[in-house]
């Protein structure tokens, strides 16, 4: 059988980003898959040498325009280790209530995305439908819909009060039932099951071998999830990470619909535990020293590396983003599938170039 | 860092350490390159139960060279192909070498330099850049 190299992406309907493929095919039958990146790289990182440290936080939360807060988060994280920073508790609480409304809103935008892909335009609009009412929350707490501002070297830069509390638990509990609703759907309904089940199988050694993370790792069955490392309000909120042995499509993307639920739930549970007090420190000097920080973002782990040597400006500012990470298994999973899964399996990676060129 | 393990090695024992970090079953977490007066230094970061490692080598900031780990772990190929269109250090045998066209940067090598490089002096944009430059035996026969 003659071999054919067909060119997918950058431009394609299902990427919402760019991201390129060699992919060659016999007949109908991927041989062989080579993911390529690079059409957006932008120096984000060479930028921390001419900006001031605590303006950073700015230009972290810009490397993407989906997991923009969990990126200030570390950002900020990682400063406050190097400068040994108390944070006030109340503002550690309000950085995993927004970090976990960032996730859901990412989740949901993903799974609409894959409904978008699989031509299920319905189930498309109602997982974007559900994300609108968690932006909203977002918009309404802070002012800003998915890059936000509300993290600053020290604490955060906004509280949210009683009263918003009790209604932002009001808006959960009519969420959970739409997430109820939409996940059914995902995990249950036969066409979305015949697209996913059986497809782009990454087994637990390989995941682990390819250095996966995130949803990608876990759906293969490996428990690690950077939130029990008892970061921010996890110290308090105890996080059991969402596995499935399973390997496929279909197991990625069930992890992430229990992510949503388990998301929901440490939001209760952090409005339910959080103190009063302080919601930032005042920071003063130039930091020295060198740390790598990581956090779980909704498509993994992500690590900071920051090395200071006492200017306002950082020596090295080093993202390693879940999608950087995730790539090389499309190498594994690739060869062997249809042409018509590659889409599929693209997207349950739930690739972010824009994070991954940094 | 205070609560992460650095361990410094020189580039002889590079893949040997690398190879003991595989047999302990070690999940490769990155390799983050830092330019610093007169060298590069290379970190390559491991993950065991959650449980973060790090080995530690400098290069000279002339010419620097590296031999590959993808032939230990094949994920290093995004690092070290990062390493070298960032970097500009030569990574010998990249189990994916994409020549110099992982990233399509104007600039040659952006992060050699000290200072921020002017995209004015630069060369053009590479030609062709969403061809993918890879090793002759993915090429289709």
């Amino acid at each position: 059988m003659a071999r054919t190299v067909i060119p997918f992406g950058p431009q394609h309907p299902v990427l919402p980003e760019p991201i390129h493929l060699d992919l060659v095919v016999e007949d109908e039958k991927v041989v062989q898959a080579l993911p390529s990146i690079g059409f957006i790289h932008r120096g984000l990182e060479k930028l921390a040498e001419t900006k001031d440290y605590i303006d950073f936080v700015y230009v972290a939360e810009r490397i993407c325009g989906i997991c923009s807060f969990i990126h200030g988060q570390t950002y900020c994280q990682a400063i406050e280790t190097i400068m040994n920073i108390p944070v006030p508790p109340r503002a550690l609480y309000l950085r995993t209530v927004w970090g976990e409304f960032s996730r859901i809103h990412s989740h949901l935008l993903w799974l609409g995305l894959m409904a978008d892909g699989m031509g299920f335009e319905n189930l498309f609009m109602h997982s974007w439908r559900v994300r609108e009412k968690v932006l909203n929350i977002i918009e309404a707490t802070t002012g800003g819909r998915v890059i936000f501002g509300s993290c600053k070297v020290g604490g955060v830069r906004r509280d949210i009060n009683a009263d918003t509390i009790k209604t932002i638990l009001k808006d959960l509990d009519e969420i959970e039932k739409d997430l109820q609703g939409i996940t059914k759907v995902f995990l249950n309904d036969r066409s979305v099951k015949a697209r996913l089940c059986g497809i782009g199988v990454l087994s637990k050694q390989e995941a682990w071998d390819l250095g996966c993370v995130g949803p990608t790792l876990r759906g293969s069955g490996v428990a690690q999830d950077m939130r029990d490392q008892g970061y921010a309000a996890f110290k308090d909120i105890p996080v059991e990470p969402v596995t499935r042995t399973e390997g496929d499509c279909y197991a990625r993307c069930a992890v992430r619909c229990e992510e949503l639920f388990r998301s929901v739930n440490i939001i209760r549970q952090a409005f339910a535990k959080i103190p009063e007090g302080e919601i930032a420190v005042k920071v003063t000097g130039n930091p020295t020293g060198e740390t790598i920080t990581r956090t779980e973002q909704p498509r993994g782990e992500v690590v900071y590396h920051l090395k200071a040597n006492g200017t306002k400006n950082l020596q090295r500012f080093r993202v390693r983003t879940p999608t950087f990470a995730n790539l090389p298994a499309m190498l594994k999973v690739l060869p062997g599938c249809d042409l018509a899964d590659v889409p599929m399996i693209v997207l349950t990676i739930d690739p972010c170039i824009s994070c991954t060129e940094r | 860092m205070s609560q992460e393990q650095i361990e410094l090695i020189t580039i002889d024992a590079l893949l040997e350490k690398v190879r003991a970090k595989k047999s302990q079953g070690c999940r490769l977490v990155q390799i983050s390159a830092t330019q610093l007066p007169g060298q590069i230094e290379l970190t390559y970061s491991f993950d065991l139960n959650s449980q973060l490692s790090n080995l530690r080598l400098s290069l000279p900031g002339e010419e620097p060279h590296l031999p590959s780990i993808s032939s230990i772990y094949l994920c290093a190929i995004l690092y070290e192909n990062e390493i070298h269109d960032l970097f500009g250090v030569q990574v010998a045998g990249i189990a994916i070498d994409f020549k110099g066209k992982f990233y399509k940067t104007a600039i040659k090598f952006p992060f050699a330099s000290a200072k921020i490089p002017c995209a004015s002096s630069a060369a053009a944009p590479a030609a062709g850049a969403a061809a993918c430059a890879i090793n002759p035996d993915a090429t289709p026969k």
